[in-house]
């Protein structure tokens, strides 16, 4: 209990600096880094809550493929020079934000702490390889089968649309 | 072990962060990676739901919605690619021409 307390704070600590970093960095390349270590932290999290293969796919997947590809278009278009223009077109946008933002994390954290998500069990004893390879995928040949076929195609039709976008008019 | 508030609280927080980063923002780039924070703060509450229910439908959804990211990045990268090449500058304030 104390433990997993003592791990919670430092990993939430870490996730929510290393986003406000991201939304906050002058240079696209430290917000693509800072959001690599907010996914690891979230990857933790996952190992916390016994979701082992999702952790390590997250680290994978997330911060290694998708963070990469990032990183090769901020390098390519080469960004860190361009100034963020100073004539804003919605000024009042920039006091805004955060008023509504706070509106925003109010209510869903009114959402998350009555009503229906209030009836979450707080068991703890968990079936056996909970959060494994073997039954996630079991479960993904097996009643989530469909979602699964559907996703490949959208996965093909986004390498098709991204060659098509990135092939040069003749 | 803790109870399923501090994470859903925490998923809140990293979601709004989000929110904020596209509002702000004016560079697609870091906005595209604000839409990232989003999609992995919505992850957690599916992990943190999935651990609490004992069940694992959780972890398959945080698959698919991983699957539909890297599309998502895929093809917003390569239109970002398209526009640089085409205007030389990224800038969202001056990409207006398809307003209705």
């Amino acid at each position: 209990m104390i433990a997993e307390l003592v791990i919670f704070i430092i990993l939430g600590i870490v996730a929510v600096s290393s986003a406000f970093a991201v939304i906050l960095s002058k240079n696209p390349v430290y917000a693509v880094l800072f959001l690599v270590i907010n996914f690891f932290a979230l990857a933790m999290l996952y190992l916390v809550l016994s979701a082992q293969f999702v952790a390590f796919i997250q680290i994978l997947v997330y911060a290694g493929a998708i963070m990469v590809l990032f990183l090769f278009v901020v390098m390519l278009l080469n960004l860190t020079g361009a100034i963020e223009s100073l004539q804003d077109k919605l000024p009042a946008q920039r006091w805004l934000a955060p008023a509504l933002g706070m509106v925003l994390l109010v209510e869903i954290a009114v959402v998350f702490l009555s009503g229906f998500f209030a009836q979450v069990p707080e068991a703890s004893e968990l079936p056996e390889g909970f959060g494994t390879s073997a039954p996630v995928g079991m479960l993904l040949f097996s009643r989530y089968v469909l979602p699964f076929e559907v996703t490949s195609a959208v996965l093909l039709i986004a390498m098709v649309g991204s060659i098509v976008l990135a092939k040069r008019r003749p | 072990m803790l109870p399923a508030y501090p994470y859903l609280i925490l998923s809140a927080v990293l979601f709004t962060t989000g929110t904020l980063g596209v509002l702000i923002r004016r560079n697609p780039i870091i906005m595209f990676m604000s839409i990232e924070l989003m999609l992995n703060a919505a992850n957690l509450a599916f992990i943190t739901f999935a651990r609490y229910q004992q069940s694992m439908d959780g972890h398959v959804f945080v698959f698919i919605v991983m699957t539909v990211a890297a599309a998502e990045v895929a093809v917003g990268l390569g239109i970002i690619v398209a526009i640089f090449r085409l205007r030389g500058n990224i800038n969202v304030d001056e990409l207006d021409e398809m307003k209705g």
